[in-house]
C-alpha cells in the first residue's frame, strides 16, 4: 500500500511529473520564444504561475453546477496523474505489481479531457459551451486514428497488449522507429499528441481571441492552478507515452539518462516547432484532417504492421 | 516580501479592455509582445478572459455607455488585480473631458493603481510604469487587496 501512495504522489507520479511537466512546458515556450527572436521566460515561470494562481481568489460562477465545477480540475488532475503513472512505471522499466494494458492507459489518457468538457459545461458560460462542444468533436476526431496506430503497435509487437511488454520487446527486437509502419505510425500519433494537448493547429477549443479561452473561461484561482498542473503532467506522460511506443522506452541509469532525455526532448521539440509554424484550423477542418488523412496514414500503418514491414 | 507577493510580480497576467479608444493605446500595447520588447520575458502575458488576469489595462475614455461595463468587468476580476489607465484618455480624459457622452475619467469609476499618461504612451513608457508600480512597497488598506469596487 506504501509503495503505491509514493508511485502516486511522489516518484513517477504527481510531484516528480509535475516538476518535469513544468520544465518542459517552459522549454516549450522558451523554443516559442527563440523561434520568433524573442528573449523567452525565465526557468522558473511555470512555478511562479501556478503559485500566483493558487494565492488568487477563486470565482464561483452563480449560474453553473458547483460542484461539478469544482471536481472537474481535480478528476483532471487524478487522470493525468494516473496516466502519468501508468506510463513512466513500464518506459522506466520499472518492475512493479502495476501491469496496465495499453488499453487501461487509453481510457486514462482521455479523463482530463472530458474533464475539461464537464467542467465546461458545469460553468454555465456559453463560450466554454462552444469550447466544450469542439473539445468533444476533437476528442471523437483524434481517437480513431490513434487507436488504429496502438493496434499496430500492437501487431508489431508480437501481440502484446501490456505497455511494460511493448517497451521490452523493443529492447531485444529494435525500436519500432526504425521500421515504415513505424515512421508512419510515429506522424499519426504526433497529430494526436498535438490535439490532445490543445497546441496550436488544435487549439481551437481554447482559442484565445475568438472565445477567450473557451472551455477554462470561467475558472480562476486555485481551480485554474489544478488545471495548469494538469497541462504540464500531460506535457510529460504523451511525450515519455511516444517514447516507450515507438524509441524502446526510457532508463534513468548511468549514460542512458542522457539519451532518455534526448527521445522526450525530440518529441517535444516536434510538438512546439508544429505549433509555432501552423495558423489555428476550424473544427471541421480538424476533423476532416483526421479523418481522411491521419486515419489514411494509420490504416496503412496497420497494414504495414500485419506484413512486418 | 512574501513568496506570494514575489510569485504575483514575476507572472502578471494581462487583460486588455478598451472602453472605448481610438485603438492607437491598443496597437501599442500589442507591440509589447513583439520581439523588440517582449514582455514575456517578465512572465506577463495576454489572457483572453478576465477571470485569469492579474492586471486590467483600461484604454480609452469611459464613456456613459462603457462606465457599467468596465465597473462589471472589473467586479468580475479575481482580486488581487492591478489597475492600469493606458493613456491621457482614461488617465483625465483629455480632449474629450467636455465631451457630451464622458463619464469621468477612470480613477471615478474603479480605483487605478497607475496611470501611464501619452497619446499614446509610448511601450518603454507602459514597461517603465509597471516597474515603478511594482518596485514600490505595498501600501496598507490597497484598493486592490479589497474584494468589493467602490465606485
Amino acid at each position: 500500500m506504501g509503495i503505491e501512495i509514493f508511485y502516486f504522489l511522489i516518484f513517477p507520479g504527481l510531484l516528480f511529473s509535475g516538476i518535469m511537466g513544468g520544465f518542459i512546458s517552459w522549454v516549450d515556450r522558451k523554443i516559442t520564444a527563440r523561434v520568433q527572436f524573442r528573449q523567452g521566460p525565465p526557468l522558473l515561470q511555470p512555478l511562479y504561475d501556478f503559485v500566483k494562481l493558487f494565492a488568487k481568489e477563486t470565482i464561483i460562477p452563480s449560474n453553473g453546477s458547483i460542484t461539478t465545477f469544482i471536481l472537474a480540475p481535480l478528476f483532471a488532475l487524478f487522470g493525468a496523474t494516473i496516466s502519468a503513472v501508468f506510463i513512466l512505471l513500464p518506459v522506466l522499466g520499472v518492475e512493479t505489481g502495476f501491469t496496465a494494458g495499453i488499453i487501461v492507459i487509453l481510457y486514462l489518457l482521455n479523463i482530463p479531457a472530458i474533464s475539461y468538457i464537464i467542467g465546461a459545461l458545469a460553468s454555465g458560460n456559453p463560450l466554454a459551451a462552444v469550447g466544450a462542444s469542439r473539445e468533444m468533436k476533437l476528442i471523437l476526431s483524434y481517437e480513431l486514428p490513434l487507436i488504429l496506430v496502438l493496434i499496430s503497435v500492437i501487431i508489431k509487437s508480437g501481440m502484446a497488449i501490456r505497455f511494460s511488454d511493448i517497451v521490452t520487446y523493443q529492447l531485444t527486437h529494435g525500436a519500432f522507429i526504425g521500421s515504415l509502419s513505424g515512421i508512419m505510425g510515429f506522424v499519426t500519433i504526433l497529430m494526436c499528441i498535438q490535439a490532445k494537448m490543445g497546441l496550436v493547429p488544435f487549439d481551437m477549443a481554447e482559442g484565445e481571441g475568438e472565445i477567450c479561452d473557451g472551455i477554462i473561461i470561467e475558472f480562476s484561482g486555485s481551480i485554474l492552478a489544478i488545471f495548469k498542473l494538469t497541462k504540464y503532467i500531460m506535457f510529460l506522460a504523451l511525450p515519455a507515452f511516444v517514447s516507450g511506443l515507438f524509441f524502446g522506452g526510457l532508463s534513468l541509469s548511468g549514460i542512458n539518462i542522457l539519451w532518455s532525455i534526448l527521445k522526450v526532448f525530440a518529441v517535444v521539440l516536434l510538438i512546439t516547432l508544429i505549433r509555432n509554424t501552423n495558423p489555428r484550423v476550424r473544427i471541421e477542418q480538424a476533423m476532416k484532417f483526421f479523418w481522411l488523412w491521419m486515419n489514411l496514414i494509420a490504416v496503412i500503418c496497420v497494414i504495414l504492421a500485419v506484413l512486418g514491414i | 516580501m512574501g513568496i506570494k507577493e514575489n510569485c504575483f510580480k514575476k507572472s502578471l497576467w494581462v487583460f486588455h479592455l478598451s472602453a472605448g479608444s481610438c485603438n492607437n493605446c491598443d496597437i501599442e500595447i500589442l507591440d509589447l509582445l513583439t520581439p523588440r520588447y517582449d514582455v514575456e520575458r517578465f512572465g506577463m502575458k495576454l489572457v483572453g478572459s478576465i477571470r485569469h488576469a492579474d492586471v486590467l489595462l483600461v484604454t480609452g475614455i469611459v464613456t456613459k455607455k462603457t462606465k457599467a461595463r468596465v465597473l462589471e468587468v472589473y467586479e468580475q476580476a479575481p482580486k488581487p488585480i492591478i489597475v492600469i489607465a493606458v493613456g491621457t484618455c482614461p488617465c483625465t480624459g483629455g480632449i474629450f473631458t467636455s465631451g457630451y457622452n464622458f463619464a469621468g475619467p477612470l480613477d471615478k469609476v474603479i480605483p487605478v493603481d497607475a496611470y501611464i499618461p501619452g497619446c499614446p504612451p509610448k511601450p518603454e513608457a507602459m514597461l517603465a510604469g509597471i516597474v515603478k508600480l511594482l518596485s514600490q512597497p505595498p501600501k496598507s488598506g490597497n484598493p486592490r487587496t479589497t474584494s468589493e469596487a467602490q465606485p
